[in-house]
């Protein structure tokens, strides 16, 4: 079974967000998603002052074998991404819920986060496609 | 040092010459009218050996393939048959080797005459109307399959169609290739039996459907039985209908796309007709049409006046798409191709269809004997069949890759490894009609050992090959270190 | 039956053990109206003796003359050891290295291939080959409008003094796709493109700008100025070309002060014979930062799991079979076989041998201007300096002189009527094989068309 922290939230496309008390939010992928993928190669990343809609593409990650596109799980305005990644994209696989995260949004409202899953039917939803 | 994998640059000396390749230096106050501004100050980093280093190196490289006139090749999608060298031959005639392609058409009528027949064959064995030989591979022929059906809706001035149906099957130029032709590209589910999900597909057809990409066979290794009711559904939404002619060996000489009710067809030569595939290309992907595409065709075309022959042009064909190369496309293959119909020839072509299909089918059912499982089992198999290793993956850990590799080590090159997609753990498994039956026996024995060794000891399996100059390479390494190009002193 | 090994016990055989009585019954699936009748229009099969015998024939109705065309595609001496080499069945019966163990051959002979076309660019990295020279441009096109994030317009500047067929077969690729081609004339003198026409686009929103050197004229531009206008304008650089050229001229990586983004070009010249225009290939390098947005197959140097080096396809996550509709070309089969004949023959000729080939090709051409040129009437039509084609302007319509030089077995020239209404111009070529003797031959026989 694998890692899913029960402080964040998930997207159904496997991204997660953790709150920040100023409002603002980091951005990554779930350990089953990096997982999925298996030794990441690279991170295509947003730039930073892009805004962006929920669902959004937002960078993609790559691996040996596939490539999977990054779809923004909240609205908001990009304010810093994890520059680690261009050259040690396996922080990700490391790491997903913290080194390895992807980027810092500044939401543009919080309700967002009322149409996300919570770690318990993040589970179940992975149950379900398995 | 690794003499085995040494480069032709560390096997350079400064100051070493091949002499007599290259013309004698020419005198310096020769090039003074050449600006100084845009003379290159170093000499570009190129290897300085001898020329019997050169065709020793380069041998040596070439015996660390495989290829068809060294192992049985059963690459699925692929169609690896044997490579007639008299059509090598005949295409390095000095003749058709010297003739420039802009040479008037007085001085190529030889050309023109073969490549006219070769046009007249290909429509008379898929039952279209007209062809272009332009396109330089499939996907440069999907490509001006594509634009054909763009440029047709937007001379009807019907400019609603924005989208391109591709069943989850299909293989990947065809969404790459809708998209390079402005088109969204919509996926239709492919059901467990093989066939296009009928009820999906006609719920996806509509107003916006300018066309649906399809290969039949399909690329699951049979027959897609319903084609006459997708024909239906998607002509009735005013969508046309694309032919991936990958699989065309399958159905030589049995069943013409054409007939099926398809407006625009690819083939690939460097596949059904033979031609080589010179370790990654060139092929060469002609577009077959029915009626109401032809004006939309691919320049140049030939055309005959009497008993001599000419280019068509734009002039002939005012609605062309227009040209996809410099000149005609990739002509050295397309008279191997010519030298492959010929010497089939009429009772020829109509066997490779049946002879191709007898072999993919005996070996699906001596497979399915020692222990594989079909991932179609109550289906025929056309010229090509998939199995899947799930079962094996499960249990043993074993997966379709560990397989393939590990053929090699029984001299038998793999079969195609996950593709279609849609099958978990695939093998898909093309012999072709030039094999013996004892060809294909020796690979169902190996597989059959194969089986055994992953249940008895499977890191065996997993390990393979062992055999061959390298062992499984490091992907990642190759991705994250990216080193694509030699410079001294860079470490390797 | 041709290339069908089977003997009547074989096919019983196989039939027993599928379980059917006849061939005919593996088709059962089909619908039996569809089945194709006997495809009366295929003439019969012939034998190897006798289909040698047709083509030969035919081929010797098209060789009797001698070619002064270039116009993108070049005769070259192409050392014997070339193609007995790349016709080796282990190059020409393999397919794409996609079981890295088992293709290390092919595979090292592309990352060579790369290693030899960007040195002789200049450039950091390269692929391993898209179709040939003019869809090359189209793909350079393509991959410009993704790699430059700060242009938001899908437009290219594309000079006049490009290859017409180049700009022809780009222009009907990306027009697919809303791309606008916007076209930069000529300084109408020098034949080359001008700082000047330029200047109405500065500060404009173009993608990229597209440099030709040699342009379609022969003629040697500018490139430092024009490559620094389109940076300052905030515009890659994609430079078109002539591989031969490069043992001679400055390579695209140094032009201007940061070099170009991306280089095509038809690898013809490098080994590859004439054929009626192909199989040829196209070579496509770019800078390291660009890489991600390279059509085509990569291959990579790497090392097996025994720590033993070893080649292998790399960021194929850019590659259709895995991207599919987000792929960055719909490229799959390549022009490997003329590509490993190009690296073998870089590797006969080294960089002396490629630059006497370029300066013999520089040389006879000059010659072969200045004999037309004696001849009255008959002029070079610009005054730039040039490579190894020259545009020469007659007295009277260059298709007819052309007509009437084809029926002496001279094929002299490429006519600029049909692409830029030059009715009288005529584009010439002498490379390395043309004698001195034909090229007097040539000139004789103007003068006597022209009298
Ligand atoms: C089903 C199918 N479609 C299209 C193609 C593309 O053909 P090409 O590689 O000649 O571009 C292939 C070849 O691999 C194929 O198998």
């Amino acid at each position: 079974m694998s890692n899913i922290p029960a402080e964040l939230r998930y997207a159904k496309s496997h991204e997660w967000v953790r709150l920040e008390h100023d409002g603002t939010a980091y951005v990554g992928i779930s350990e089953h998603a990096q997982d999925a993928m298996g030794d990441l190669v690279y991170v295509e990343l947003p730039e930073v002052g892009q805004t962006v809609a929920v669902a959004d593409e937002t960078g993609v990650v790559e691996s040996v074998k596939a490539a999977s596109d990054i779809y923004a799980p909240v609205s908001g305005e990009i304010i810093a991404v994890n520059e680690a990644l261009n050259d040690t994209p396996e922080l990700v696989n490391q790491d997903c819920y913290g080194d390895g995260w992807l980027y810092q949004i500044k939401l543009a409202d919080k309700a967002d986060l009322d149409g996300l899953l919570s770690a318990e039917d993040y589970a179940a939803q992975l149950e379900e496609d398995a | 040092m690794n003499r085995e994998a040494q480069l032709i640059f560390e096997v350079s000396k400064a100051g070493r010459r091949a002499y007599s390749q290259a013309p004698k230096p020419v005198a310096d106050d020769k090039l003074n009218d050449l600006p100084a501004a845009l003379r290159r100050q170093s000499k570009p980093l190129l290897p300085e050996v001898s020329e019997l280093q050169v065709v020793r190196h380069y041998t040596n490289l070439s015996s660390k393939n495989f290829a068809i006139d060294k192992q049985f090749y059963p690459l699925g999608s692929c169609t690896m048959k044997y490579n007639p060298r008299g059509a090598n031959r005949a295409a390095m005639l000095p003749g058709f080797l010297k003739r420039h392609p802009l040479a008037p058409e007085s001085h190529s009528q030889g050309y023109l005459a073969c490549l006219f027949e070769l046009q007249e064959f290909l429509k008379e064995v898929t039952g279209m109307k007209g062809v272009s030989l332009t396109p330089m591979a499939g996907a440069q022929g999907e490509f001006a399959g594509v634009a054909m059906i763009r440029a047709y809706h937007e001379a009807r001035n019907d400019h609603e169609r924005t989208e391109i149906l591709v069943p989850e099957a299909a293989h990947g130029t065809n969404p790459a290739t809708a998209v390079m032709c402005g088109y969204k590209v919509r996926e239709v589910p492919v059901n467990d039996d093989g066939d296009v999900d009928l009820e999906a597909l006609k719920a996806a057809c509509g107003p916006q459907t300018a066309g649906l990409m399809m290969t039949n066979p399909s690329t699951c290794g049979v027959f897609e039985r319903q084609v006459e009711a997708i024909a239906k559904a998607v002509h009735e939404a005013g969508g046309l209908l694309y032919y991936d002619g990958a699989n065309l060996n399958a159905i030589l000489g049995k069943v013409r796309p054409g007939d099926m009710g398809f407006d625009v067809i690819h083939m690939n030569l460097h596949k059904t007709f033979a031609t080589p595939h010179g370790g990654g290309g060139p092929g060469a992907g002609p577009v077959g049409v029915s009626e109401r595409l032809k004006p939309f065709l691919p320049t140049p075309i030939v055309g005959q006046d009497g008993d001599s022959y000419r280019w068509l042009t734009d002039a002939d064909l005012p609605q062309t798409i227009g040209h996809l190369s410099a000149f005609m496309g990739n002509a050295g293959v397309l008279l191997r191709a010519y030298y492959y119909a010929r010497a089939l020839g009429r009772e020829g072509m109509l066997r490779v269809g049946e002879y191709s299909s007898l072999a993919a089918n005996y070996m699906l059912k001596r497979l399915q004997q020692v222990g594989y499982t079909a991932a179609y089992p109550d289906r025929r198999a056309s010229h090509e069949f998939i199995l899947t290793l799930a079962k094996e993956a499960k249990a043993f850990d074993v997966s379709a890759m560990d397989v393939a590799k590990r053929l090699l080590d029984y001299n038998q090159h793999a079969p195609t490894t996950y593709f279609p997609l849609l099958v978990p753990e695939c093998l898909l498994i093309e012999p072709t009609e030039t094999e013996t039956k004892e060809a294909l026996d020796e690979f169902i024995d190996a597989m059959a050992r194969i089986l055994e060794e992953a249940r008895e000891n499977p890191e065996l399996v997993k390990g393979a090959p062992y055999s061959q100059p390298v062992r499984r390479l490091d992907d990642v390494r190759a991705a994250r270190e990216l080193n694509l190009v030699f410079r001294p002193g860079a470490s390797a | 039956m041709p290339y069908i090994p089977h003997t009547p016990e074989d096919v019983q055989s196989m039939l027993d053990a599928i379980g059917v009585a006849r061939i005919e019954d593996l088709f059962d699936e089909i619908p039996a109206h569809l089945k194709a009748g006997a495809l009366e229009k295929l003439p019969d099969g012939l034998t190897e003796m006798e289909v040698t015998a047709l083509m030969a024939a035919r081929a010797r109705q098209d060789e009797s003359a001698v070619c002064f065309i270039g116009a993108g595609a070049y005769e070259h001496h192409i050392p014997a050891a070339v193609w007995e080499i790349a016709t080796r069945g282990e190059y020409y019966t393999a397919y794409t290295p996609y079981q890295a163990e088992a293709s290390q051959g092919t595979l090292q002979t592309i990352y060579e291939y790369q290693s030899m076309i960007a040195h002789l660019t200049g450039m950091d990295v390269s692929n391993a080959s898209v179709y040939d020279g003019a869809s090359g441009l189209s793909e350079a096109v393509l991959m410009a409008l993704r790699a430059n994030r700060k242009s938001k317009a899908s437009r290219v500047l594309m000079p006049a003094a490009v290859h017409p067929l180049y700009r022809r077969a780009t222009r009907d690729i990306v027009t697919n796709q809303g791309v606008t081609i916007e076209e930069v004339p000529f300084c109408n003198e020098r034949g080359i493109t001008l700082l000047e026409s330029l200047a109405p686009y500065a500060g404009e929103d173009y993608a990229a700008l597209v440099i030709a050197q040699p342009n379609f004229f022969g003629c040697l531009e500018d490139v430092d100025a024009l490559t620094d206008w389109a940076h300052a304008n905030n515009m890659l650089v994609i430079a078109v070309v002539n591989p031969t050229s490069l043992a001679l001229l400055k390579p695209p990586g140094e032009w201007g002060s940061g070099g170009v983004d991306i280089v095509v070009g038809e690898g013809q010249p490098l080994g590859v014979p004439l054929s009626s225009g192909g199989p040829y290939f196209g070579f496509m390098c770019c800078k390291q930062q660009h890489v991600r947005q390279m059509p085509g197959r990569i291959i990579g140097r790497t090392v097996d799991m025994d720590g033993k080096p070893g080649f292998a396809l790399t960021l194929q996550a850019r590659e259709q079979h895995i991207r599919r509709s987000k792929a960055t070309s719909n490229i799959c089969t390549n022009q490997g076989l003329a590509m490993t004949a190009a690296t073998i023959y870089m590797s006969l000729l080294g960089a002396d041998g490629l630059a006497s080939v370029a300066g013999h090709c520089h040389a006879n051409t000059n010659l072969l201007a200045d004999k037309l040129c004696a001849i009255k009437g008959v002029k070079r039509r610009f005054s730039s300096a040039t490579f190894h084609e020259v545009v020469i302007e007659l007295p009277q319509s260059a298709n007819l002189t052309l007509k009437a030089l084809a029926a002496k077995n001279i094929l002299g020239g490429y006519s600029l009527a049909p692409a830029y209404g030059f009715d009288n111009a005529m584009l010439v070529c002498a490379t390395e094989v043309r004698t001195q003797d034909e090229i007097e031959q040539y000139a004789a026989a103007l003068a006597e068309v022209l009298a």
